[in-house]
């Protein structure tokens, strides 16, 4: 039994089974307030799937790629839990998530997948910046091929850079918690690693050394 | 709940030291800290998102050696504790989300507290010190916050008397040794420099001291203007071409900070009729601090305690004693319905405490 969780947009909290069987998924689309949400939102997943903290056996973290104060709070709660119950994280690139989404939909409906062109999955990286990771496809294990690793573009540049190389854009407003669990499923029925356990902040932390003196006058 | 001597553990982030600490009712079991100062160092001060970032890679590892040095296991925690604020929201962020789920996960009680409160809690875990009595004026001194505090009841009743202006006490240590070209952090530095030096050869201003501004801000501290005549007085010498005798400007400097907070708690003292004084945050590691503290409060019949100084730094034990004193009083657990809150107010001891 998988718990999901993901502050890398809004916050999203999901209970999957090893086989992909959804047992509650709940969310707060709040870019912001992500400290006050998980925890009740982790409260509501467990009682939603009727399950107690002690059913969890794994805990799947959303990495990342996102605005870094928010994405923190959702890696030290998985991490945390994880710690409580002495099961293991498993991290899972956020964009993976909405890439899996859109795959197994496609899939149903017959659209990007039966052309198999690239896609990126865009999101919100805030400073005029987007993230996006560009993928094609699903692998045998089910898992959505990741042909670019998590980057950044300025905003206006993006289009121009995904025409280049022929890829479709996709842009999310929320990471699904529970696709988010069924990638760390998937990852663990096929014995893979799909994450690093390093938070994907993209960015160096905003820091100016400082200045040499500055005169008060006298 | 064991409410008699409950197991708890407090975890602490709201500036660079990932504090973990576990008591056991007023029994220290350990106090873990995992600090980010030396990737601050080069900086000149603390910087926001490396010291968040450095929090949410030393919680686990704090937390797995507080257990260690503890011999406890999580399942015998009785509540997890949190700083809920004051101190920086995104590093705040990293231990209120690591605390609500934490508690989720093993199923028990959180209390979310006060992180200037906690500093006063840190003087419970001192085996060798006579009960906390109360009423006492507490002054917390660090790199984050000077506050002057009435405090009637650990659990139920603090007011906060008066607070910086403008930089903390800490802060204005870290500045001057910059200007007098001493590393970071600046409160050992000029300790060190003014070993030598003469704290009467300059005299630098006291800040909020003159009878107008006693008015308004009796209980008030400001150190930028100290720190701006700090650096007018090095200028005006090195444009005459005179070398700085740093370690005059160092133990003056000093002596008119450790003035002005001495001072001004003592006035706390007389004006309330309390004489009782606690020393907490950082900056009481300061040997001259707490020499003219003592030396003058004895002068005007005040105790003065201070915890030890492992426990003045920033630190999850103080968090885990506050946490257990509102337990062994027994106050209901917070809810999980706050955040971080960076400017918490100081009576805000308990956030979000569920109706009982
Ligand atoms: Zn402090």
């Amino acid at each position: 039994m998988i718990l999901g969780i993901d502050t890398s947009l809004g916050t999203a909290v999901a209970v999957v089974e090893h086989d992909g069987v959804v047992r509650s998924q709940v969310e707060s689309v709040d870019p912001r307030g992500h400290a006050e949400v998980i925890g009740s939102l982790i409260e509501r997943a467990l009682a939603e799937a009727s399950l107690t903290a002690g059913d969890i056996t794994h805990v799947a973290a959303g990495m990342g790629p996102g605005p870094f104060t928010g994405l923190r709070v959702g890696i030290a709660a998985a991490r945390a839990f994880a710690l409580g119950r002495g099961i293991p994280v498993v991290p899972v690139v956020s964009h993976d998530a909405v890439a899996i989404e859109l795959l197994l939909h496609d899939a149903l409906t017959g659209g990007l997948d039966r052309d198999g062109l690239p896609f990126a999955v865009v999101t919100d990286a805030r400073r005029r910046e987007f993230a996006y990771s560009v993928y094609r496809g699903l692998d045998d294990d089910g898992l959505p091929v990741r042909i670019a690793e998590p980057a950044l573009a300025p905003r206006d540049d993006l289009d121009a850079a995904l025409a280049r190389d022929g890829v479709v854009r996709r842009d999310a407003d929320r990471v699904p918690g529970a696709l988010l669990a069924l990638c760390a499923a998937r990852a663990l029925a096929a014995g893979r690693v799909i994450a690093s356990s390093d938070a994907l902040y993209l960015r160096s932390p905003d820091v100016t050394p400082p200045a040499a003196r500055k005169r008060v006058g006298t | 709940m064991n409410r008699s001597e409950p197991l708890i553990l407090g975890i602490e982030t709201s500036c660079d030291e990932t504090g973990i600490g576990i008591v056991r009712g007023r029994t220290l079991l350990s106090n873990t800290i995992a600090s980010s100062m030396d990737e601050h160092a080069r900086y000149g001060g603390v910087v926001p998102e490396v010291a968040a970032r450095a929090h949410l890679e030393a919680l686990e590892p704090a937390i797995h050696a507080a257990l260690a040095e503890s011999r406890v296991a999580l399942a015998d925690i009785d509540a997890v504790a949190v700083t809920s604020g004051p101190g920086l929201a995104g590093a705040l962020m990293v231990g209120v989300g690591a605390a609500k789920a934490l508690a989720v996960s093993l199923d028990r009680p959180l209390y979310a507290v006060n992180h200037l409160v906690g500093h006063i809690a840190a003087d419970i875990l001192d085996p060798d010190a006579p009960p906390l009595e109360y009423p006492t004026v507490a002054l917390l001194v660090s790199g984050g916050h000077t506050s002057l505090l009435l405090v009637r009841d650990l659990t139920s009743d603090v007011v906060l008397l008066g607070e910086t202006v403008d930089d903390a006490a800490g802060e204005a240590f870290d500045k001057v040794a910059r200007l007098l070209g001493l590393p970071y952090p600046g409160g050992p530095e000029i300790d060190r420099a003014a070993v030598t030096g003469d704290p009467d050869a300059i005299r630098f201003p006291r800040g909020l001291s003159r009878p107008g501004d006693m008015a308004s801000h009796r209980y008030d501290f400001s150190f930028s203007g100290l720190k701006t005549a700090v650096a007018r007085w090095v200028e005006q010498r090195e444009a005459a071409g005179e070398p700085i005798p740093v370690p005059d400007v160092a133990a003056s400097f000093r002596e008119a900070v450790v003035d002005v907070l001495v001072t001004k708690a003592l006035a706390a003292c007389r004006d309330y009729g309390v004489p009782r004084l606690l020393l907490g945050g950082g900056v009481i590691a300061n040997r001259r601090l707490r020499d003219v503290a003592l030396e003058r409060a004895a002068a005007e019949g005040v105790t003065v305690r201070i915890p030890p100084l492992s426990l003045c730094t920033d630190n999850g034990a103080m968090i885990a004693a506050l946490a257990s004193e509102l337990v062994m009083s027994g106050r209901p657990p917070s809810t999980l319905e706050f955040g971080a809150d960076s400017t918490l107010p100081v009576t805000e001891i308990q956030v979000a405490e569920a109706v009982a």
